[in-house]
C-alpha cells in the first residue's frame, strides 16, 4: 500500500511556494466564498500574503461561522501528563534534546498514577501521556503500562510519542488509547535534517508515514501539526500539513484529524527561530485550515499567553489544554525541566470560569471507555488509593 | 383545537418537537431551552454523560431538573458491536431501554452506516430496547429497520448541523407515505420552516439540535420551533389544498358544455 511520503516526494516544495505567493486576490475571495469546497487550491488561496494583508477579517468571520456550526458553542478540554523526559534525539528547539544538561526523570507506574490522581481531583478527564523519545527507557512495554495502568480512571486517552510500527498501535489501541499525537515539526527535509541533528527522529521518511501507520491501526484520531519557526516559510509548511491530513482523510476516512499550530518563541541564549509567527500568522492558520476542512479539531497549545488563547477561542478552536504542566511530576511537587515554557498558567478552573464568561461551555467528557470497549483486553479492575495534595483521593474503577 | 398525542413504544407524546443536546454554551441555556420548546422527550450522546462527576457534566443534570424523558444516544460509535455496548451502558447508567441508534463510522459527515445500524436494531430490539435508528432516507431501509424490530424510524432531512433542511424530501415522502411506525425527521433541520414543512408532509415529528444551539438566542428559537411544529402538525391534519402551475380561469372554458 502506497504511503504518503511517495506522494510527497512527487511534490515540489519551491513550486508550492511559487504558487502560494502569487495567488491573487479573486482566488481568495472565491475561496471565502465557497466556503473552501473548492479543495486544496483554496487552501492555498487561504493562505497567501494577499490574504493575510486583505482578507483576514472575512476569513475569521467565515472560519468562526463554520465552528460555531459544526461544534457549536462548546470546547473541549485536556491536560498532558508528561511521563518522562528522556530522549535520544539532539534537537536544537527542545528542552529534552540529548545534549541538554538537566535531570531526568521518568514517572514509575506508582508516580503515574499519583500525577493521575492530581488530573483527576482538577477534574480533568481527557489526559495526554507525552514522553521524549527513548527506546530503552521508554519503550512501547513502557507507554502500554502507563495506558494500562491510567485507563480505569480517565474517559480519553491520547499520547504523543516517538513514532511506532502499526502493530505497536494496534496494541496501545487494545488498551484503550484513543489518539496519538505525531507533528511532523517541519515538511521541509533541509529545515528537517538541520533541526534533527541526532537519533531515530533524523529519519525524515518515518516520521512521515507513522500516520499511514495510525490509519492502518484504525486509531480512532490522529493529531498533525507544524512547529511553525522552524522553516522560514511556514506557509508552504502549512500546505503540506493541509495536503497530509487530506490525504489521511480520504484513506483512512473512519478516523478523526485535529491540527496543531505550536510556534517556537525566541528564547534568551538559545538560537532565535529561523521565523517568527505573528499572531496574524497564527489567526491567518486557524482560519485556512477551519475554512478547509469544516470538521478539523483545531486544538490551541498552553505556550500561548492567556490573553490570545480567549481572543483565538471563538476563531476555529475546538480544543484547548488547561492547568498545563510540561515536565514529569509537575502536577506534583517535581522539578524537572519543562519542555517549554508555559504562558497561560491559569488554573483549570480559571479556564473554565473564563469560557463561561466568553459564552462557552466547557466539555470535560467526550468519550466513554463503554465506546473502546469491544476491542479492549481487559483492564485492571481494582481499587487504588491516590496521595493527592496531602489529601487521600479514592478511585475506583 | 387538540392535536392527536403521538405514540411510540406505548409512550405517548404532546410535543413533536425532540431535542438534541450537544453544542449548547452551557447546561443552564440548556435547561431554558428546554423549558421553552415545551419537548419532551431530548437526546444524550453516551460519551458526553459524566456518571462519575456531576459537577463536569452540563448536560444530564440539567435535563434531569427539568423532567423530561432522557434519550440516550449512541453517537461516537463506529459499528453494531460498539453501539451495542454502549447501548447496554446507557440503560444500565441511566435506567431506560430507549436508544437513539447513531452509528456513523465516518467522522467528517456523520453518515450513517445502514449495514451496520440495521444489525444493531436487530439485536438490540431483541434484547427489549425500544430502539430509535438514525438513517439515510432510505425508504427500503426504514422498511427494513421495521421489519427488524425499531420503535420508530428516524430518517435525515441533510447532514447533522448542516442547516440545510430537507435534501432528503422526496424520499422522506415515500418514507412516510409507507411508513407503519412514526417517522422522526432528524439532522438538518436548520430553521422553523424546515420543521413546519416536515410535519406538513406528515413526519411524526422531528429532532433539532444545532438550529437551537448556535442561534444568538437559543430559548427564543425555541419557541419558535414549538410554534413551527405545531404549524405544520396542524396544516397536516386539516389537509393542505393542492398547489397548481396554471390559475383557473373564472369563466371556466368548459362552461359549454353545461
Amino acid at each position: 500500500m502506497a504511503e504518503y511520503s511517495e506522494i510527497f516526494s512527487k511534490i515540489n516544495w519551491e513550486a508550492v511556494s511559487r504558487k502560494i505567493a502569487t495567488v491573487s486576490k479573486d482566488d481568495v475571495s472565491r475561496a471565502i466564498e465557497r466556503e473552501g469546497r473548492g479543495g486544496i487550491d483554496d487552501f492555498i488561496a487561504l493562505i497567501s500574503p494577499v490574504a493575510s494583508s486583505i482578507y483576514i477579517e472575512p476569513i475569521a468571520c467565515l472560519s468562526k461561522h463554520l465552528t460555531e456550526k459544526r461544534f457549536g458553542k462548546a470546547v473541549r478540554l485536556f491536560a498532558p501528563l508528561y511521563l518522562s523526559n528522556e530522549c535520544n534525539n539532539i534537537c536544537d528547539y527542545c528542552g529534552f534534546s540529548l545534549g541538554n544538561n538537566i535531570a531526568r526523570k521518568t514517572l514509575t507506574t506508582a508516580e503515574i498514577l499519583k500525577e493521575g490522581g492530581f488530573l483527576k481531583k482538577m477534574g480533568i478527564d481527557h489526559v495526554l501521556l507525552v514522553t521524549g523519545e527513548s527506546t530503552q527507557k521508554v519503550g512501547v512495554e513502557y507507554i502500554d503500562n502507563a495506558i494500562h495502568t491510567l485507563r480505569p480512571y480517565f474517559s480519553n486517552l491520547s499520547i504523543e510519542v516517538q513514532p511506532l510500527s502499526s502493530q505497536e498501535y494496534s496494541i496501545f489501541k487494545r488498551s484503550g488509547l484513543h489518539a496519538v499525537l505525531v507533528y511532523q515539526e517541519t515538511y521541509n527535509k533541509e529545515s528537517y535534517a538541520k533541526h534533527h541533528l541526532k537519533g531515530k527522529k533524523r529519519n525524515f521518511e518515518w516520521r512521515l508515514n507513522t500516520p499511514d501507520r495510525l490509519g492502518q491501526a484504525n486509531m480512532h484520531k490522529i493529531g498533525l501539526g507544524c512547529l511553525y519557526g522552524l522553516t522560514p516559510d511556514w506557509r508552504t509548511d502549512a500546505f503540506f500539513a493541509a495536503h497530509h491530513m487530506d490525504y489521511l482523510q480520504r484513506k483512512y476516512w473512519k478516523t478523526q484529524y485535529s491540527m496543531s499550530f505550536p510556534r517556537l518563541r525566541p528564547c534568551a541564549g538559545e538560537t532565535p527561530p529561523a521565523v517568527i509567527l505573528a499572531d496574524r500568522d497564527l489567526v491567518q492558520l486557524i482560519g485556512a485550515f477551519r475554512i478547509f476542512n469544516h470538521e478539523l479539531e483545531i486544538s490551541i497549545s498552553t505556550r500561548e499567553s492567556a490573553f490570545l488563547r480567549d481572543n483565538l477561542l471563538s476563531l476555529g478552536v475546538t480544543t484547548m489544554s488547561a492547568g498545563s504542566k510540561t515536565n514529569p511530576g509537575g502536577y506534583g511537587d517535581s522539578d524537572s525541566l519543562e519542555q517549554f515554557e508555559i504562558s497561560d498558567d491559569r488554573t483549570v478552573n480559571e479556564i473554565s470560569a473564563s469560557l463561561d464568561a466568553s459564552g462557552y461551555d466547557a466539555v470535560w467528557k467526550d468519550w466513554d471507555e463503554s465506546y473502546d470497549k469491544p476491542v479492549m483486553h481487559n483492564t485492571a479492575n481494582d481499587t487504588l488509593e491516590l496521595k493527592a495534595s496531602g489529601e487521600s483521593l479514592t478511585l475506583t474503577s | 383545537m387538540t392535536i392527536k398525542h403521538l405514540e411510540i413504544a406505548q409512550q405517548n407524546f404532546k410535543s413533536r418537537l425532540f431535542l438534541g443536546t450537544g453544542k449548547f454554551s452551557s447546561g443552564e441555556i440548556l435547561s431554558q431551552v428546554i423549558t421553552s420548546s415545551e419537548t419532551q422527550l431530548v437526546t444524550v450522546a453516551m460519551k458526553r454523560a459524566n456518571l462519575k462527576d456531576d459537577s463536569r457534566d452540563s448536560i444530564l443534570p440539567f435535563i434531569e431538573k427539568t423532567g423530561v424523558k432522557v434519550l440516550p444516544n449512541t453517537s461516537g460509535v463506529r459499528d453494531a458491536k460498539e453501539a451495542v455496548f454502549v447501548a447496554k451502558m446507557a440503560r444500565e447508567a441511566l435506567g431506560t431501554n430507549w436508544l437513539k441508534l447513531e452509528i456513523h463510522p465516518d467522522p467528517k459527515y456523520l453518515m450513517p452506516d445502514p449495514v451496520e445500524t440495521l444489525k444493531a436494531t436487530e439485536e438490540l430490539a431483541k434484547e427489549g430496547f425500544n430502539v430509535l435508528p438514525y438513517c439515510h432516507a432510505d425508504p427500503v431501509l426504514c422498511k427494513k429497520l421495521e421489519d427488524a424490530g425499531a420503535s420508530a424510524v428516524m430518517p435525515l432531512g441533510s447532514a447533522i448541523g448542516s442547516n440545510r433542511g430537507l435534501d432528503s424530501r422526496e424520499f422522506l415522502r415515500i418514507i412516510i407515505e409507507q411508513a407503519t411506525l412514526p417517522v422522526i425527521i432528524d439532522a438538518g433541520i436548520g430553521k422553523p420552516s424546515h420543521a413546519a414543512e416536515a410535519m406538513e408532509m406528515g413526519a411524526s415529528a422531528v429532532l433539532v439540535n444545532t438550529a437551537l444551539a448556535v442561534s444568538p438566542d437559543p430559548v427564543v428559537m425555541a419557541h419558535a420551533f414549538k410554534a413551527a411544529v405545531e404549524a405544520g402538525r396542524l396544516a397536516h391534519v386539516a389537509g393542505i389544498g393542492s398547489t397548481s402551475m396554471t390559475a383557473i380561469a373564472s369563466s371556466p372554458l368548459t362552461s359549454f358544455l353545461n
